[in-house]
């Protein structure tokens, strides 16, 4: 039935049946109970021993007993190289590929929901799954921290003490950060999803490429190229940990990020509308 | 119009279609030597599609015969190496947002969210569509789902659903709105009798509102009993096309005999014109079968009274019309239901 109305509406409508169909499902409710997990974790680890030297472990591990709030922290940190990507590589590989290979892509293009509008709306999902991930882990360590040690004014990294809701406001920067870091992470994995019908050959090869990124960026004879890396910014997040919030690394990181966006959603671009679907 | 391309064999000349004039008049998808090529293979061979308004057009041909790929070139899924297409008088896929809101597909079979139900899957499709109505999603999603007989296991997800009920909400996604074509690629697999006999009268009954409708098969009895035209592919190519009464009345009638005194009746035979040959063997006789069309006599029954003159015992004597079937087969050289 046609309808008269303009495109913004009906686009809404198949954004909001994306977030629907990702969240709804029980693949993405099992990781991000297991982004949950991380910090209780975290929390049950150290309510049960005695105490953690200062000085071990990750970073912040040792403030836990103190604050509560640390948990969130400690877990966003500990979440960042290896089970952030996971994730993303899982949601953002899917996108296409995921559709493609259960055979609905073809519906969705002959409803006709146009390439270029299921693109941005796959990659709008994705992204909205880039924040629920840190969000979750932030949310999940703030409550198992209050609900298991005391909870009170937080030293800040520049020894500045804050109150408890300011404290909150940096946990939901932090995760601010997360989600812009993962933001580029995820137009890769849209780029890959429309290479290939294998959604799992395309959520594999995002996970690699972040961890192969993160690991040229340890290579000192490799520091010219270390700037370009989409994850070179990842752990610069203790910046708003400080007072005033340093936003060089934020600014840097989002100018990062965008550049691998315009970059990788082009090719996605380029490769999607021209695609034959014969899955 | 004329379909075939000189691809058809001997005595069955490029059926003409009864569209309304040239041009894109009267046809609801056109193209013109349509072409796929994958790599070195040609999945399409300058196809020359011809599916009048109106009409229950079957699309014939066995497995592999490249019936998917022209469906896929229709809807703007695949691009066309060479060739035009043009469905409900526009360009595809270049006029691809105004063409598609009015037509429903079922593609190479269906497709949906396991973990969804019924109901959410023909949300989500429907969702994706610009065009269609959010105010009246639930409303028509509930229709469709009522005309393909799944209200009952609506709210079940698609992943608890036998092939037989995928493929029945296959066919309401396709009637989630009112549409001008329905493009339906092999609607009856999987279905149980009772479903195939539904399916059957849905289509009807759409071509009844006015719908054209493009249903692919490789069961000829199916396209028999429901379409009003046909064309039939084989390896690519579009061997034959048109109104079903033109398609069977281009066979060849046959004429056989049995007689004990096949040689006499050869010469008989040879003198009218005809070229006979040797049938199998029957108790009785011989069996002697020519195409009747090269006599010089008009009516059968004068062969018949030659014979006898010529004093060939005629034990028996029929005019055989070659079924759909067999020209059929006679144009892919293989049965139907051969898979590749």
């Amino acid at each position: 039935m046609p309808n008269s109305a303009s495109g913004a509406p009906s686009s809404l409508s198949l954004l909001g049946s994306e977030l629907k169909t990702l969240f709804r499902r029980r693949r993405t409710a099992a990781m991000l109970v297991a982004l949950a997990a991380i910090p209780v974790l975290i929390a049950a680890a150290v309510r049960l021993s005695s105490s953690v030297p200062a000085g071990r472990g990750p970073a912040f591990l040792d403030r836990i007993s103190q604050n509560g709030l640390f948990v969130a922290v400690t877990a966003m940190l500990v979440s960042v190289p290896l089970f952030l990507p996971l994730t993303i590589g899982v949601v953002a590989g899917d996108t296409i590929a995921g559709e493609a290979s259960l055979g609905t892509l073809r519906y969705l293009l002959v409803a006709p929901a146009g390439r270029v509008r299921l693109l941005l709306v796959k990659y709008a999902g994705a992204l909205a799954f880039c924040i629920a991930a840190p969000v979750t882990v932030a949310l999940a360590g703030a409550a198992i921290g209050a609900s298991l040690f005391p909870v009170g004014p937080v030293t800040l990294l520049s020894g500045d003490v804050v109150q408890p809701p300011e404290a909150a406001l940096r946990l939901v920067l932090i995760a601010a950060y997360l989600a812009v870091s993962l933001a580029g992470l995820a137009a890769i994995g849209l780029f890959l999803s429309t290479l290939t019908v294998v959604p799992v050959g395309a959520m594999a090869a995002t996970v690699v490429l972040s961890v192969v990124s993160q690991v040229l960026d340890q290579l000192p004879q490799l520091e010219w190229l270390h700037p370009w890396l989409f994850t070179h910014y990842w752990f610069g997040f203790a910046d708003v940990l400080r007072q005033p919030v340093l936003w060089d690394s934020f600014a840097s990181n989002a100018m990062l990020q965008a550049g691998y966006i315009a970059v990788f959603g082009a090719l996605a671009y380029g490769r999607f509308v021209t695609k034959d679907v014969l899955s | 119009m004329t379909a075939a391309g000189g691809t058809a064999g001997p005595g069955i000349a490029a059926a003409r279609t009864t569209s309304a004039g040239n041009g894109t008049t009267g046809l609801t998808i056109e193209t013109q030597g349509l072409t796929k090529r994958f790599g070195h293979q040609l999945a399409v061979d300058n196809v020359d599609l011809a599916v009048p308004h109106g009409a229950v057009f079957g699309f014939l041909g066995p497995n592999g015969s490249g019936k998917t790929t022209t469906i896929r070139m229709l809807l703007g899924l695949a691009a066309a190496s060479a060739g035009t297409v043009s469905v409900l008088g526009l360009p595809m896929p270049q006029r691809l947002h105004e063409v598609l809101p009015r037509v429903g597909a079922l593609v190479e079979g269906p497709a949906f969210y396991p973990f969804l139900s019924g109901t959410s899957n023909l949300h989500r499709l429907d969702a994706a569509s610009r065009h269609a109505a959010p105010a009246t999603r639930t409303a028509r999603v509930a229709a469709a789902l009522e005309r393909v007989g799944l209200s009952r296991a609506a709210g079940k997800r698609v992943h608890a659903y036998s092939l037989g009920m995928k493929q029945r909400l296959g066919i309401a996604n396709a009637l989630l709105s009112p549409r001008e074509l329905l493009v339906l690629d092999e609607p009856t697999n999987g279905l149980d009798p009772q479903g195939t006999r539904e399916v059957r009268s849905l289509v009807r009954s759409l071509a009844a509102d006015g719908a054209t409708v493009f249903v692919s098969s490789h069961l000829l009895a199916e396209v028999e009993q429901i379409c009003t035209h046909a064309a039939i592919m084989s390896a690519g190519r579009l061997v034959a096309q048109g109104p079903l009464a033109e398609l069977r009345q281009a066979g060849e009638t046959r004429i056989r005999l049995l007689t004990p005194d096949a040689g006499a009746a050869s010469e008989v035979l040879l003198r009218l014109g005809m070229s006979p040959g040797r049938g199998t063997p029957e108790p009785d006789g011989d069996v002697l079968t020519a195409v009747a069309a090269a006599s010089r006599l008009e009516a059968p029954e004068d062969i018949v009274a030659e014979l006898v003159a010529a004093r060939v015992r005629v034990r028996g004597f029929a005019v055989e019309r070659e079924s759909l079937e067999e020209r059929f087969v006679a144009l892919t050289g293989e049965g139907f239901d051969i898979a590749q």
